[in-house]
């Protein structure tokens, strides 16, 4: 498959239309075709397989999701091309691992296929990024490490989105932070009002960069200078 | 000269022989009724309210009828920032930054239970309450306010500039909290004041 080829959804499903399913049972539902296809590939690296509300659910061990993944997006036969979302799940008994959790859709099949990995407490908080094979890993990465501390190894710009970047107080999303932050109210506002918003974008996040030769002569003349927009 | 002012005492109108009208009054009035009605918001919309705040400045309920429809989406040439919606901590130094970049004279209404207090937000990223960054002239209670309440609220901000003297500067400088003032209160007291009203820091998720 080219790099640019269109994606028509559905085109390599089998012929019947999709319908929309009833009555179907909490557990025990058909499986995803590719849990099946995952557990000959990768053998013990698939931990278990559950089938809830008719989704898959494929547990996987950690040090192996990366290649897991880039085996559904690259192989031939599951095409699972579109990354919908990255995030972390934690359980209030306190012996129960805490799950990282992607959603991966196949638009060519129309499949579904949640992948996990737990993480046992204890353990440094740890994962391979798939930012090499979804672009779109970056930001929900990023909140996924913002939310839960969880560090992606390989995320070339893993740092806070949601909360700004000097945030002292922790993970808000863990069960142990306390729903209205670990410190007083006052501390709280002193320490938002002394982010400087401005300070932390560089002309090329902000993209000027790029429209830089398209700007107005004396406009590129003033701000080579060094004058600054926004003030 | 066309002014519709109420014919009370504030106002002398005076119509010799000639054909030239002219009007006797004080300088405040007219000042402040200019003023009162022709006020630009910087509509700050983070939230439902600003939902209801649009509907307030479409046609059912028309803000144009107290010179409101003019949007100011720069703040220096706004008015009165009607902050509509929840702030959270990340907005804090934004909207304090919006409200130094308005000029004088300038107000601020608080649309709303979040942006007054914080409403159900009570928690690690939202501010309680925009009167802990900024001063505000009128606090609309709802979540969201009817427009019919942000119309009141409007209506009670216009009363409040009609009845402002040019003579008492103080009124319209620039207020940083002031250690050595009898109404500075210090972070820590405020906090300990809070804390039997359910804003303590102390709370923890349920079970845990």
């Amino acid at each position: 498959m080219s790099r640019f080829e269109v994606v028509r959804t559905g085109a390599s499903a089998p012929a019947s239309q999709p319908v929309t399913q009833k009555g179907v049972s909490h557990r025990g539902a058909e499986a995803n075709p590719s849990a099946k296809a995952l557990q000959d590939k990768f053998g013990a690296a698939v931990r278990r397989v559950e089938v809830i509300w008719g989704e898959t659910v494929v547990f996987i061990d950690p040090a192996s999701v990366h290649d897991v993944i880039r085996w559904l997006h690259d192989d031939e036969s599951q095409r699972y091309d579109f990354l919908s979302d990255v995030t972390a799940v934690e359980y209030r008994d306190a012996e129960v691992p805490i799950e990282v959790v992607w959603h991966l859709r196949s638009l060519p099949f129309r499949r579904f296929l949640r992948v996990k990995a737990q993480i046992p407490k204890g353990q440094p908080l740890e994962i391979a990024s798939v930012y090499d094979i979804y672009r779109s890993a970056d930001w929900l990465e990023r909140e996924c490490y913002d939310m839960f501390g969880i560090r992606f190894s390989g995320h070339p710009d893993l740092r806070r989105i949601l909360m700004w970047e000097q945030y002292k107080e922790g993970f808000p999303l863990r069960k142990d932070f306390p729903l209205r932050g670990r410190f007083s109210r006052s501390e709280q506002l002193r320490q938002a009002l002394a982010q400087n918003p401005e300070a932390r974008y560089s002309m090329e996040e902000l993209s000027i960069a790029d429209a830089f030769a398209e700007l107005p002569e004396e406009m590129r003349a003033r701000l080579s200078k060094g004058e600054r927009t926004g003030e | 000269m066309g002014l519709s002012a109420p014919a009370d005492h504030r106002t002398v109108a005076y119509a010799p022989e000639s054909q030239e009208g002219w009007v006797a009054t004080r300088l405040d009035f007219l000042v402040n009724w200019a003023r009162a009605n022709s006020l630009w918001p910087m509509p700050f919309g983070t939230a439902c309210c600003a939902i209801e705040f649009m509907a307030t400045a479409a046609s059912d309920f028309d803000l144009a009828r107290f010179g409101m429809e003019r949007m100011s989406f720069s703040p220096r040439q706004a008015d009165v920032l009607i902050c509509a919606g929840r702030v959270p901590f990340k907005l804090a130094p934004i909207i304090r930054r919006i409200w130094q970049q308005m000029p004088q004279p300038k107000w601020c209404i608080s649309m709303g239970a979040c942006a007054s207090t914080g409403g159900m937000f009570d928690n690690y990223a939202v501010v309680q309450g925009i009167d802990t960054i900024i001063p505000v002239d009128v606090y609309v209670p709802g979540c969201p306010p009817r427009p019919e309440g942000l119309i009141y609220g409007i209506r009670m901000l216009q009363e409040k500039v009609k009845n402002e003297r040019a003579a008492d500067k103080g009124t319209r400088d620039e207020m940083e909290p002031d250690p050595k003032s009898q109404l500075y209160i210090p972070p820590s007291v405020i906090d300990e004041l809070g804390e039997p009203f359910g804003n303590s820091v102390n709370q923890t998720r349920s079970g845990l």
